[in-house]
């Protein structure tokens, strides 16, 4: 019993990181979808389970279990794992497998929130739940196999002499890059939210409704992630209790530098520190450290942080400016590429010869499966079932429309009615 | 701008594969590097011309 207390107690830490992500993007929101955008992570979160338990976890497999394999040029790779459906694979007298599934259905609630932030305002519940299924089905235990369960990407260090293989503690590929990367192909397939870009292309300001639960669901976030990058380092990477240790110590110090450098760059962009922008500098660093925290060293950490916190403030202008893509809580910067930095970060950090090429391979094949997978599977669901709710719906609100209720009954919400014409 | 998402998308692809050609095929580390560098290039600009494709067309502003 001792020995399944530690990782059991630091995965149930890790919904806390769910209930952050929550109140941040809600937060980031406008009042009228308020209920509307807590409820869709909780759907996300239910139904990113429920399809993982009945078909993902077949594919992530057990650990140590056969699974299916190629041959390439004499080696074997792993791309599925071999378990079988409704999690049958899965024993009562296996506690590390029962323990990994516990950790990985967490997981792919997390990754199943980041979407549903980078088509928030304007996201059909029905469609974000088909989407959730997918994702959770079909593309995540395929990257959380590869990575976590054993399959070719870890196998790189043992097949190709690369380093340790493909690092990755705390899910900052498996969870945040891929979540990220939907969230990036939701958003281009629903369109910006109605008055975001002028018709000369300037973006207009939407502020959420509420920068205090941000920077609430902000500090429960880290508690979260602590659990988080915890249980990934005992489970998967054999953590003893120092590297546990450090790898709290880690992800505090990266945190704290995160918000601290993004604050001092919005103060210096544009002339008073950003509230938001902070939240996310410190999301963004826990992003970031999640891939390293328990092999580097405390200086590293803080730099992992420092960097994070000041890319992201770049990140979100380039995504809105640039790319013109609206994402209302920055979940695309934050989550893709935070998670990009951070596993480039393990390969500078973490010894090994290879080391940064095998994160290099992981990140392009992060990319190269999960968005052509998603874009052309959502691309199809939405010529079925169509994804954004129509303009009178969006204008309204995402809470009357959708829910039949607002969030803030009390409270006028569309300030518009009431000015003079 | 179809044909530019689909061009998108197998650049991608092609990317992706050729990365992990680079380890299968190659055996000095600094040649996997580079190739495998090479791969993320080319998967980089698959996700350019597909972001490319999402950037909608705007008015010019009169002088």
């Amino acid at each position: 019993m001792p020995e399944i207390a530690l990782p059991l107690f630091l995965c149930l830490l890790i919904p806390l990181a769910l209930v952050g992500m929550a109140l941040i993007n809600t937060g980031l929101n406008r009042s009228r979808n308020a209920a509307h955008s807590v409820l869709s992570s909780l759907c996300a979160a239910s139904v990113a389970v429920l399809a993982f338990v009945i078909v993902g976890s077949a594919i992530s497999g057990v650990a140590g279990e056969p699974a299916h394999t190629i041959s390439i040029a004499g080696r074997a790779w792993g791309w599925a794992g071999g378990g079988a459906l409704f999690a049958r694979s899965f024993h009562v007298t296996d506690w590390h497998g029962l323990l990994a599934l516990i950790f990985q259905l967490f997981a792919v609630s997390l990754a199943a929130q980041i979407p549903v932030a980078g088509g928030a305002e304007r996201w059909r519940l029905t469609a974000t739940c088909l989407s959730t299924g997918f994702l959770a089905a079909l593309v995540f235990p395929f990257v959380d196999f590869w990575i976590w369960g054993g399959g070719f990407l870890s196998q790189l260090g043992s097949n190709y002499g690369l380093g340790n293989g493909f690092v990755d503690a705390g899910g900052a590929g498996v969870i945040q890059l891929t979540g990220g990367l939907t969230a990036l192909v939701m958003a281009w397939l629903l369109g910006a939210r109605q008055g975001k870009f002028t018709g000369e292309g300037v973006p207009l300001a939407m502020p959420g409704h509420n920068a205090m639960i941000v920077l609430v669901g902000s500090l429960l976030a880290l508690v979260g992630w602590m659990g988080l990058i915890g249980a990934g380092a005992v489970l998967f990477y054999n953590a003893g209790p120092g590297m546990l240790l450090m790898a709290v110590i880690n992800t505090l110090v990266a945190a704290s530098g995160g918000a601290l450098s993004a604050l001092l760059t919005t103060r210096t962009r544009f002339g008073k520190p950003d509230a938001s922008l902070t939240a996310n500098g410190w999301v963004c660093a826990l992003v970031a450290v999640s891939a390293s925290a328990p092999f580097v060293k405390i200086p590293e950490a803080l730099l992992i942080g420092l960097v994070a916190g000041v890319v992201v403030v770049f990140a979100i202008e380039v995504v809105e400016l640039r790319m013109q893509v609206d994402d209302p809580a920055g979940a695309i910067s934050v989550h893709a590429v935070g998670g990009v930095w951070g596993l480039l970060a393990a390969g500078m950090f973490v010894s090994g010869q290879g080391q940064f090429l095998a994160q290099l391979i992981g990140v392009g094949t992060v990319i190269g499966f999960v968005v052509p997978l998603a874009y052309v599977v959502n691309y199809g669901m939405n010529r079925v079932v169509p994804h954004r709710v129509d303009p009178a719906g969006e204008r309204q609100g995402l809470d009357l429309h959708e829910l039949g209720a607002g969030a803030y009954p009390e409270f006028v919400t569309h300030r518009e009615d009431f000015l003079r014409r | 701008m179809i044909e530019l998402r689909i061009a998108g998308i197998l650049l991608m692809l092609a990317g992706w594969m050729l990365m992990l050609a680079a380890v299968v095929m190659l055996n000095s580390l600094p040649a996997r590097t580079g190739f495998a560098s090479a791969g993320l290039a080319v998967e980089i600009l698959g996700l350019a011309l597909l972001a490319g494709a999402h950037i909608p067309k705007r008015k010019k502003r009169d002088a």
